[in-house]
């Protein structure tokens, strides 16, 4: 602005001018509204209402005998069910937290020690880990093992091995009888 | 662009308004060529024609096509047993991405060997790389519309990447997967992506032909053009030469098309998409392989991500980071060993990614990973250390029988 021919009135001593002050304010109240304007259209690809409501889903755990695994879907995610054996919860709760990656005590990871709900999405890159079914091998820890790039998880889901960072997470549920459970 | 240039008055009318056949005269009729270009600059425009060929059965194939889980895989199967032709156009279009690919990086890599990349055509190089990126993407995309096994778990795979992002990763995944998982809001956007990205390619490719027509060509000699005695015109010399490549391109491409089209293809991606079974052995397509193989070379999740997109992200720098000034690997004798090294080093890589990272293959990634990076490091140690070969005086000089290199330009010069 200091290079117009005529200086602007009520120009102050070092060569700001009214101009500059409107010049600014226009520009700072243009990025803020295309901001503005921007964000239902990022919005909108975020999960529609539709998709929110999904959120629960109850599970009748009568038929799993201790020992076996369910395999439920919640969110459109895959969230494992084991029934697991006095020798898997004993296995899971001897384990140093010192020697865990993501250190997280086996009693804050269920809510009755037999149940162990996770949703069973590796945390590495997402793939389904195998170990639900009889054959299928389930890592040296015993308790998953993800066929894509080579994570083990132990009987409490926790990551002993391979790239993942993160335990299996454990979904919110509530056990509504002593043989249904609620998720989500 | 004005006075007369044109016989035909209609011609002329319209050129003095909008000038399109002035401009088409300049850069693709009379377009000053090096002489000396040899095949490796065919695939420029070979590249060219398979994103028309893209383009052209993209367009169909959308036609006939649903973007609905439900429905996504049994309407690419109605492609292929019930439209006319479907069949046909499908395998172009899936084996188009294919020799797209080829031809992008065989560009690519002519472009690394002959230094096409250095002043002053760093944003010719930078322009391409974007199309590259984009090409990715597009690719990405495609992929997960046929809605099989591989489209679905590749989707999942690699919008998890981005997970590893800390504080906003899973905002990021989220806001991609429009859920809670890959479903139908991701097949949806996936296909509106898909549609989008391929009109920002056309469009950054004619900038990158703006800027190659503004540098001019490199050539094989890595030197510039002294004059006209170095160059010909573009028509009909190289639209000639252009046109036998993208022939034999064709009979490559179309024996594949014909004979195997599910060459380049995996098996698991004609089982139905299923959220609750991975398959055994997740791998992308060809053309990802030795990024994937540098995602998983790193033991760190956000590590591996961080390696991958900076193994492309760093070739952008690549004409900051030569302190070479000579173009041409044939006149820097290390430096084409070094060339051909890393190529070997980039095919290693993709060897490895398409392996179930087990045992020595983990291993063997990792050494070609360090390779992959301390090319460029190296390459900058390379110009200051290298003595290249004397230089040809111009691009006319090297052809005149009975004189050495460095003399024989001189009759030619004043031309």
């Amino acid at each position: 602005m200091a290079d117009t021919s005529t200086p602007a009135p009520g120009t102050s001593p070092d060569g700001e001018t009214r101009r500059d002050f409107l010049l600014y304010a226009a520009s700072a109240v243009g990025v803020a509204g295309t901001a503005l304007a921007v964000w239902p259209l990022i919005h909108s690809m975020n999960p529609a209402a539709d998709t929110l409501a999904l959120s629960t889903t109850e599970v009748d755990l009568t038929s799993v005998a201790v020992g076996q695994a369910i395999t439920v879907t919640w969110r459109g995610k895959p969230v494992f069910i084991r029934h697991r054996t006095a020798a898997e919860i004993e296995a899971a709760r001897k384990v140093d937290l010192a020697e865990l990656r993501d250190p997280q005590p086996d009693d804050k990871r269920v809510k009755k020690a037999e149940w162990l709900i996770l949703v069973g999405v590796c945390t590495h890159l997402g793939c389904i880990p195998m170990g639900q079914k009889p054959g299928d091998p389930r890592g040296e820890f015993g308790g998953w093992f993800c066929p894509c790039h080579g994570s083990a998880y132990d009987t409490s889901g926790r990551i002993r091995k391979g790239p993942a960072p993160l335990n299996l997470a454990v979904p919110t549920y509530t056990f509504l009888t002593d043989t249904s459970v609620r998720i989500g | 662009m004005s006075g007369q240039k044109f016989d035909n008055k209609i011609i002329q009318w319209v050129d003095d308004r909008l000038p399109i056949f002035s401009v088409l005269k300049h850069s693709a009729v009379e377009y000053p060529t090096p002489k000396n270009l040899n095949y490796w600059w065919n695939f420029g425009s070979l590249a060219g024609f398979m994103l028309v060929v893209m383009l052209l059965t993209g367009i169909f194939l959308a036609m006939n096509y649903a973007a609905n889980t439900a429905i996504a895989f049994g309407v690419v199967e109605h492609i292929m047993r019930d439209v006319n032709y479907g069949w046909l156009l499908r395998y172009l279009h899936m084996n188009g991405a294919s020799f797209f690919f080829i031809c992008v990086y065989i560009h690519i890599f002519r472009g690394l060997y002959y230094g096409s990349y250095k002043a002053p055509r760093e944003l010719l190089w930078g322009l391409g790389l974007v199309i590259y990126l984009l090409m990715m993407g597009t690719a990405f995309m495609g992929y997960v519309l046929p809605w099989g096994q591989m489209s679905f778990w590749g989707a999942t795979v690699i919008t998890n990447l981005f997970s590893a992002f800390p504080v906003v990763g899973d905002y990021i995944v989220t806001l991609l997967w429009g859920g809670f998982s890959v479903d139908n809001p991701t097949l949806n956007r996936f296909y509106a992506l898909h549609f989008l990205l391929p009109i920002v390619i056309c469009a950054l490719v004619f900038l990158h032909l703006v800027a190659l027509h503004t540098t001019k060509s490199n050539n094989p000699l890595g030197i510039d053009v002294k004059g006209p005695q170095d160059t010909i015109p573009f028509h009909p010399y190289y639209t000639i030469k252009d046109l036998f490549g993208i022939g034999v391109l064709l009979l490559i491409y179309l024996s594949v098309v014909f004979f195997d089209p599910n060459l380049f293809g995996d098996p698991d991606n004609y089982v139905p998409a299923n959220p609750m079974v991975t398959p055994p052995h997740i791998k992308p397509e060809w053309y990802f392989l030795p990024f994937y193989a540098i995602l998983r070379a790193i033991p760190d999740k956000l590590g591996g991500v961080v390696a991958m997109f900076g193994a492309i992200i760093i070739l952008f720098f690549l004409p900051w980071i030569d302190s070479s000034k000579v173009r041409s690997a044939k006149f820097r004798p290390i430096f084409k060993q070094v060339f051909w090294i890393f190529l070997v080093v980039c095919l290693v890589l993709g060897y490895c990614g398409s392996q179930p990272p087990e045992g020595q293959i983990v291993l063997v990634g990792r050494v070609a990973t360090a390779a992959y990076f301390l090319f460029f490091p190296l390459l900058w140690v390379l110009g200051k250390l290298e003595k290249p070969k004397p230089l040809p005086q111009s691009i006319a000089a090297p052809v005149l029988k009975g004189a050495s290199a460095g003399h024989a330009a001189q009759p030619m010069e004043k031309a």
